[in-house]
């Protein structure tokens, strides 16, 4: 989910990028001539997404912060306020109850309740190529896993209450970064630069003592500053889409099939519609995308319900060992439920957008930390890129609250790296099991899929380890 | 005093005691009595002190000589560190050690000093986290690069750093400008304490040496003239090297010689001085010491944490308690 709001962000952020950069050069040019004092600011925020945007309104919310100059850069421009569209947008994301917490903390999620939203109660996994299948819930359907929220509503909630913060933060629309010059640099007169200048677009150049880097899975903070990136591309598409449902039901689960060209999501909406993220080959893709909604809504619906790629072998084995497993436990069958029937799709809601794994081998440098996609991109099969990110602007916001309570520099490394080392440790491993699934579940190689059909049989069997899981996602 | 202020290291097991917990803890909700506004006495202060800025030529011009009589300073020392100077605010380079020192000392002087207003304040109002030392006026002792003095600015003190090394001097100067906000609460001024005791005797809420004492020529004179900079009921902040033999093993042999954290020749061990002797000196000056905590630096992690062996470095905190002592001590 959070890969979808990503690329729509950043492929927007880039078309403002490239457009500005080449008429802001020549404004640039002109003014750094005629003034070339950098004006002086506490921290820069690059990038006005979900992300940057949290991050500027989590510290505009932070009382220590009060006195300090905050400058969020925004490439789009300024919208104006928001009004909730009649229909539902295509880019949304499964938020975590650990980023409820924190759009709780500045009062976004008051403002997204008052819009839209829906729950999730139950999550149901399968696979296509055996009946194996999980299921999440927090006992007896009372708390939520998490919310599907539009992307629109996430940014336009975390705005309105970014704008009724104090005056410590400004918002400079429609301008970017242009060039950096970083701490280290030797300048003119051979002195080592000790501060972070920014060059914006708009001719300013700004002097930080610390540069928040939230501009996306392409960040140029990140390329600029010679970050060490890996990058994988998984020849993968997401095609998303708004669905409607054939029933008007209690509509709080989440569906999810493994299929071998990918996972397919069906995310709750409203009563009767839903989110479609369905990862595939870019073939696939692509022919989604042009073919007549009904055989759209048919491909789809045979995604989720035909048995093409069951294996027989698999079947039989998992029928034996789970009646086994229900003599040795003492758990209940586990009821397959049905995801509901598709019946149509929204007009002009189908978009894709390519899938990959970007991971940043640092988060900072001396007065540069990258938080959200600019440090981490993963693949959306879990919905956990953008609760990542956010998880990012906690512990960021955390670790520079104890700096400047300790009066020390917002920018300096030893606190840098604390925030370093802690994401570090929580992001990695939910990374790398996003990625080993995803691999795991691209294939029909039948002793993988006996293999991976009884881990996920045993593991549904399993309260405790399910339990933890569903602790380790909220956190 | 040049502060290069070196502590030793070669700790080779991590200390995670952290007895002092009390002291670290966040002040979420402090109170203070009063609000003064520094920044209008600055301008007073500063009337003050033109005397000995003028003397002292701040500037620009050769150095000029101090009377040698007056003075604790160690002139070779100063020699030696001001070719460091240029150093001083790379955290990753040469003083690494005393940018982290901060995390034990920053928590220590403010909670300390804030648990002291409400003991005596008699009206308590908010405090406000960004802001926590508002009204308190503190002397840095050898403020060096201005390591300890800007953060403490930072939380809203109004403080005074005084150096010997001019370089050093205009090191910190030169760092703090580019932030007004801080710039308006810190005063750097190149002379010694014997200096300030003319105009200045009893003015401050807090006087820090922190790892000053250990490159002082005269420290019982050191201490005296330090001690009679504090307000009746102010604090007084000493970190320094213990005299112990263990001391000299890390403090000397280890981290100069061995592991190289500190220049060679930044220490010389005849020159530390026990937390017993410290405090005997501080008793003679009407001080009482509240608090002698050891501190432990790990090369590794270049971090540093609290501990009760005070046999290499330590932190004290004392109290100006005895009004009647405390002039006793001045003649």
């Amino acid at each position: 989910m959070a890969g979808v709001k990503a690329f729509f962000n950043v492929t927007n952020k880039y078309f403002h990028l490239s457009t500005h950069t080449k008429s802001s050069n020549i404004i640039y040019r002109y003014i750094s001539s005629t003034s070339s004092v950098p004006r002086d600011v506490d921290i820069v925020i690059s990038g006005g997404g979900m992300v940057g945007a949290a991050m500027a309104c989590a510290l505009a919310h932070n009382e220590i912060f009060e006195k300090k100059k905050i400058i969020l850069l925004e490439a789009a421009p300024e919208r104006g306020k928001y009004i909730l569209p009649e229909n539902y947008t295509n880019r949304t994301c499964a938020l975590s109850p650990a980023t409820v917490r924190l759009l709780e903390s500045f009062g976004a999620w008051d403002e997204i309740k008052e819009m839209r939203y829906q729950p999730v109660k139950r999550m149901q996994v399968w696979d296509a190529c055996s009946d194996a299948l999980i299921t999440f819930n927090n006992e007896d359907l009372n708390d939520d896993l998490a919310y599907i929220v539009e992307n629109d509503v996430i940014l336009a909630a975390i705005m309105n209450r970014l704008n009724a913060a104090g005056d410590n933060v400004e918002i400079h629309y429609s301008t970017s970064a242009t060039s950096y010059k970083f701490p280290g640099e030797i300048d003119d007169e051979g002195n080592k630069e000790s501060w972070l200048t920014v060059n914006v677009s708009n001719g300013q150049s700004l002097r930080t003592d610390l540069l928040i880097g939230a501009d996306g899975f392409r960040s140029s903070v990140r390329e600029k500053s010679n970050f060490h990136t890996m990058n994988f591309d998984y020849k993968q598409m997401a095609v998303v889409a708004t669905l409607h449902l054939s029933e008007s039901v209690e509509n709080t689960v989440a569906w999810q099939r493994f299929l071998k060209t990918g996972p397919i999501a069906l995310l709750p909406l409203s009563a009767n519609l839903s989110s479609l993220v369905w990862s595939t080959t870019p073939e696939n893709a692509r022919n989604l995308l042009i073919i007549p909604e009904d055989s759209f809504v048919d491909a789809v619906n045979d995604a989720f319900w035909n048995d093409n790629d069951k294996d027989p072998l698999t079947g039989r084995i998992l029928e034996s060992f789970s009646s086994i497993l229900q003599n040795l436990l003492p758990v209940g069958a586990v009821s397959k439920q049905l995801p509901p029937t598709v019946i149509g799709v929204e007009e002009k809601s189908r978009a894709a957008f390519p899938l990959s794994l970007t991971h940043s081998s640092n988060y900072v440098k001396p007065r540069i930390a990258l938080i959200g996609d600019a440090a981490h991109r993963i693949h959306p099969l879990a919905g956990q890129g953008v609760n990542l990110g956010f998880g990012d602007v906690s512990c960021l916001n955390e670790i520079l609250t104890k700096a400047v309570g300790l009066g020390s520099d917002p920018g300096s490394l030893k606190h840098l790296l604390e925030y370093e080392t802690k994401r570090q440790r929580h992001v990695i491993p939910v990374m790398a099991t996003i990625d080993g699934l995803q691999r795991l579940y691209t294939t029909n190689f039948s002793p993988l899929v006996l293999l991976r059909s009884l881990g996920l049989h045993t593991t549904n069997s399993l309260h405790f380890i399910k339990n933890r899981i569903i602790r380790q996602a909220s956190v | 005093m040049n502060t290069i202020k070196y502590s030793n290291r070669l700790i080779k097991f991590l200390c995670n005691r952290s007895d002092f917990h009390g002291l670290c803890r966040k002040t979420a909700h402090l109170f203070h009595e009063e609000q003064v506004h520094w920044r209008k006495k600055s301008f007073s202060l500063s009337r003050h002190f033109r005397t000995t800025s003028q003397r002292l030529d701040l500037n620009d011009k050769p150095k000029v000589e101090r009377p040698r009589a007056q003075t604790t300073i160690d002139e070779e020392e100063i020699k030696r560190f001001s070719a460091l100077a240029q150093l001083w605010w790379d955290e990753e380079g040469e003083f690494t050690a005393l940018h982290t020192m901060n995390e034990l000392r920053v928590p220590l002087i403010v909670n300390a000093l804030i648990e002291q207003k409400q003991k005596t304040g008699a009206e308590s109002h908010q405090f406000k986290a960004h802001s926590q030392l508002e009204g308190f006026k503190i002397l840095d002792v050898g403020s060096g690069g201005g390591i300890l003095s800007e953060p403490l600015a930072r939380l809203g003190a109004f403080v005074i750093g005084i150096d010997a090394s001019e370089e050093n001097i205009k090191i910190a100067q030169a760092h703090v400008i580019r932030n007004e906000e801080v710039a308006c609460n810190i005063k750097y001024i190149c002379a010694t304490v014997e200096d300030l005791i003319e105009s200045e005797e009893r003015s401050f809420d807090c006087v820090i040496a922190s790892e000053v004492v250990e490159h002082v020529l005269d420290a019982p004179m050191f201490i005296k003239a330090c001690c009679k900079l504090v307000k009746p009921g102010g604090s007084m902040f000493l970190t320094t090297i213990n005299r112990t033999n263990l001391s000299y093993l890390l403090g000397v042999v280890a981290a100069e010689r061995l592991l190289r954290i500190v220049e060679p020749g930044t220490h010389n061990w005849n020159k530390f001085i026990s937390p017993q002797d410290l405090q005997y000196l501080l008793d003679h000056n009407g001080f009482s010491t509240r608090l002698v905590h050891g501190m432990m630096y790990n090369p590794v992690t270049k971090r540093w944490s609290w501990t009760e062996n005070t046999s290499i470095n330590y932190a004290l905190h004392a109290v100006c308690t005895d009004q009647a002592l405390h002039v006793d001590g001045q003649t």
